[in-house]
């Protein structure tokens, strides 16, 4: 106390509230930090703790006889006869002959809902690559219901009453008793990465999606790099101040603060209602997120031109060249990597983006892979919005899981922009 | 041959045109004494041959697909049987649209007689015909292009200016697409909601207290008629952004302060990129987070707490987007705090201040014109914001305070009145854009206002 040259009462009760306030302000600034981190903790814990699981699937063993009789098939061989054959009926039979005592309509109806409706595509895409099957008895694994497969991964307690289970007692003894034998397995969920969407949970697939969102996002690449690089060329290098480029600026600067589902009313109003483009097409959805991403490539490439320093430009117009051979000799390779970035970021933004896509009906519910521009399909956040809407149980962990694979996308790309930022950005 | 083909033997013309041009540049300058005589680089006379070339003939083609579908679905009509012809306009659409079906071999809605048949046969034929046309007129137009270019070729050519301009043409209507693309939003949106203002008056929608957009499809049907007033959702979106800024504002702006004048760098270098993923994360996640996570708990513990919790409460959908914007606040303030000039700082130091002090007394008042800029952006995104209420909030309309209660938003209303088959001049599709409009104007103001702002404070200390 006496070492301080504050030496008055009043003075050292004043300084003792003083940096009290100080460390309280600096507590309020570490704890929003740490809420906002802990958020995204939350976030992502929530996310990768429901997906994770996604990524397999439970697999049924069943000794499947390929039973002409039971396939209906005759004596005809050929494709169409074998790809119209009843290959349900192929795997009903196996499932009764493993549990042969399960008697009664009801129960034998439970017992064929273990296994996935998938199954009998499976077998018949088997007898298809190779009809010598017909007529011989082989060991198949096949996908096992949703349910099942919940119930395999704990996510349904077995303890609860039966009333409140999707999987009822004699499932459960059924399906413990697979296990007993060995012929239920957890498998790598291959069937999330290829297969297009299903109302099936365990037939469900991303590809169909993340078709569509590469579409969606070619198209928008390939129109808004080249024009926004081109607006932002013009604004920086050539445009004059006047009020037609003060009218451009203000537009540019408030298009990127529009609310997203504004374009989509946008997109739907012009694109599909004007010019009659055809709904749920990926060619609609690049055009309406071009005009959206439009805005961030145009200001993200206008900070990289100005950071290219004018003794450059001065330079080159000083050894005769034109005003664009300076820009498309010097300055644009200079300030490419920033405008690169931005792009990126831009791409970025518009892959994640979902509520313009709900409203030019690339909501609907299409099995297929799009193939195409102009073919039906939907993007992998609208994908997400769609399963998370589902009542499956085995959905909320797909739309995890799909989450996850956006997520990676999102980050790699980000992390694509940072390095690129890292590696070419020249501080003159 | 399919556009895609057409478009690539366009390029390939194009490329071809640049070598002819080069070539034909130094073959004219060679009498002269070699490529030093001519106006321009020879390269400047191969580009202006391949735009001579590729640019009208790309005007050609997509003029031609833009009208295409409407001629080849008029002359089908015109040879549709007296019968149909005289339909009115929906039922024609009808068969129109049948007929396309037909021809693109998805279902079809009635019974297909012959006379469909025989339509879709002509509509096929014509469609054809017109894909066939359209490539020998656009190739034609292409070499005759190319052809004046290579007779234009001459030392005297100012090549390089020439397609300077029209590269400079190009950059300027590049950049208009900005001005464009406000049009289009402002007619798209105008000309639906004043088409509904006809079946609505303007006072019912911004004054009713009444929100349920079902329309009668029978006369005598119970509530046929459809109401449309608005405030409820006004006042659903209002509350639910309300609780987001007090989550984003006061969170988000701490953070920024902390990060600019308290953090090591060592530490802000971990905690910037966390929030910069924050930001990147996108909103359909924070929505299926709000759904599945917060949701339930804030029911949960309303539970415990005996408070009656709707699972679709406003709280939920306001806590999750106030988590979205979280960055966003802290990324605009840390701009603004990281442009007060470093003296104002130091000469408050000097008088004794403590650093908390600083800032609240000097730091702030200074950044605060650029603070309230950023909340406003913040608050006109929050009111955008579609996809977490979309999940996360209610679809009835409540006229309520309570953060407990599920209220609806001007963003879930237009997604559930347009998504899904509609037809498009009902009253309850045009209401979305009507709300559209709303919701543009509104965001408008509010960004027009902030950018204001923002660019003040940005040149005052610049």
């Amino acid at each position: 106390m006496d070492t301080s040259i504050h030496t008055s009462e009043a003075m050292v009760r004043r300084r003792a509230k003083r940096r009290a306030a100080e460390r309280r302000f600096r507590a309020y600034g570490a704890t929003a930090v740490a809420l906002a981190i802990a958020a995204l903790g939350a976030l992502f814990a929530s996310i990768i703790g429901n997906g994770y699981t996604a990524f397999q699937q439970t697999y049924i063993e069943l000794e499947i006889t390929y039973d002409p009789e039971t396939l209906g098939l005759g004596e005809a061989r050929d494709a169409a006869a074998l790809s119209a054959a009843n290959y349900p009926g192929v795997v009903k039979k196996a499932m009764r002959e493993t549990f042969p005592e399960v008697t009664g309509r009801r129960a034998k109806r439970r017992l064929y809902g273990i296994v996935s409706s998938g199954a009998s595509f499976i077998l018949r895409e088997r007898v298809l690559a190779d009809p010598g099957l017909v007529g011989e008895t082989r060991r198949v694994w096949v996908p096992a219901d949703d349910d099942v497969d919940m119930l395999v991964k704990g996510h349904i307690d077995r303890d609860a009453p039966e009333a409140e289970r999707r999987v009822k007692d004699d499932q459960i003894a059924w399906i413990t008793r697979l296990e007993r034998a060995g012929r239920i397995e957890k498998r790598f969920n291959t069937t999330f990465f290829t297969a297009g969407d299903s109302r099936e949970p365990e037939l469900a697939g991303v590809r169909g999606a993340a078709a569509g969102s590469f579409f969606t996002l070619l198209v928008t690449l390939a129109l808004s790099f080249p024009i926004g690089v081109a607006a932002a060329v013009y604004l920086e290098e050539f445009a004059p101040t006047n009020r037609l480029t003060d009218l451009i600026e203000v537009n540019i600067n408030n298009l990127a603060a529009v609310p997203s589902i504004i374009f989509g009313l946008l997109g739907l109003a012009v694109f599909i209602n004007f010019f009659g483009l055809p709904r749920s097409a990926p060619l609609v959805g690049g055009l309406v997120l071009t005009l959206m991403t439009l805005p961030t490539i145009i200001i993200a490439s206008r900070a990289a031109l100005k950071s290219v320093p004018p003794s450059i430009r001065e330079a080159a117009l000083g050894m005769g060249a034109s005003k664009m051979q300076t820009i498309t000799h010097h300055v644009l390779p200079l300030a490419m990597p920033g405008m690169l970035t931005g792009t990126i970021i831009g791409m970025a933004q518009a892959l994640g983006e979902t509520a313009p896509l709900l409203m030019i009906g690339m909501v609907a519910f299409i099995v297929d892979v799009p193939g195409g521009l102009l073919d039906p399909s939907t993007a992998l956040p609208v994908q997400i919005f769609l399963w998370a809407d589902s009542p499956e149980r085995a959905f909320i962990e797909r739309t995890s899981a799909a989450i996850m694979v956006l997520l990676a996308f999102l980050i790699t790309m980000n992390a694509l922009a940072v390095v690129l930022r890292r590696r070419f950005e020249r501080r003159w | 041959m399919t556009g895609a083909a057409l478009v690539l033997v366009l390029l390939a013309l194009a490329a071809v045109a640049f070598h002819l041009g080069r070539k034909r540049a130094f073959a004219v300058s060679a009498p002269l004494g070699g490529a030093k005589h001519l106006h321009s680089l020879p390269g400047y006379y191969g580009s202006l041959a391949a735009l001579w070339c590729a640019v009208p003939a790309v005007i050609v083609l997509v003029l031609w697909l833009s009208l295409e579908s409407r001629i080849v679905e008029n002359l089908v009509v015109s040879g549709l049987p007296e019968e149909v012809r005289a339909l009115p306009p929906e039922r024609l659409d009808l068969v129109v649209n049948d007929i396309r079906n037909l021809v693109e071999g998805n279902i079809v809605s009635g019974e297909v007689d012959p006379e469909m048949r025989a339509a879709a046969g002509r509509y096929r034929e014509l469609q054809r015909t017109s894909a066939a046309a359209s490539a020998v007129v656009v190739l034609i137009v292409a070499v005759a292009g190319l052809g004046v270019a290579w007779r234009r070729v001459a030392p005297a050519l100012r090549a390089r200016n020439q397609v300077e301009r029209i590269v400079r043409f190009f950059l300027i209507a590049c950049s208009t697409v900005a001005i464009f693309t406000t049009i289009g939003i402002v007619l798209s949106v105008l000309f639906e909601a004043i088409r509904f203002f006809g079946h609505v008056p303007l006072t019912d929608f911004l004054l009713g207290l009444d929100w349920s957009p079902q329309m009668a499809i029978r006369e005598d049907q119970i509530g046929s008629s459809g109401a449309f007033g608005a405030v409820p959702l006004f006042a659903g979106t209002l509350l639910i952004s309300f609780i987001a800024m007090t989550v984003a504002a006061p969170v988000g702006l701490f953070a920024a302060v902390y990060l600019a004048e308290y953090a090591t760098p060592a530490f802000r270098s971990v905690a910037k990129p966390a929030l910069e993923i924050l930001a990147g994360v996108p909103t359909v996640v924070y929505g299926f987070f709000a759904a599945l996570v917060v949701a339930p708990l804030i029911r949960d513990t309303g539970t415990v707490l005996g408070l009656d919790v709707a699972s679709e409460s406003a709280l939920a959908a306001g806590l999750v987007m106030g988590v979205m914007i979280i960055p966003f606040v802290s990324s605009l303030s840390d701009d603004v705090i990281n442009a007060v000039p470093q003296s104002l700082r130091d000469g408050s130091y000097g008088l004794g201040a403590t650093r908390s002090e600083t800032i609240r007394r000097v730091v702030l008042p200074a950044a605060l014109p650029g603070i309230v800029g950023g909340l406003l952006l913040a608050i006109s995104r929050a009111i955008g914001e579609t996809m977490i209420v979309v999940m996360a909030a209610g679809l009835a309309a409540n006229l309520t305070a309570n953060p407990l209660q599920a209220v609806t938003t001007v963003t879930v209303q237009i997604v559930t009145l347009l998504v899904g088959d509609q037809e498009f001049d009902s009253p309850k599709t045009l209401a979305a854009f009507a709300l559209g409009l709303v919701l543009f104007t509104i965001t408008l103001c509010l960004n027009v206002a902030a950018l204001h702002v923002v660019r003040k404070y940005r040149e005052q200390y610049e």
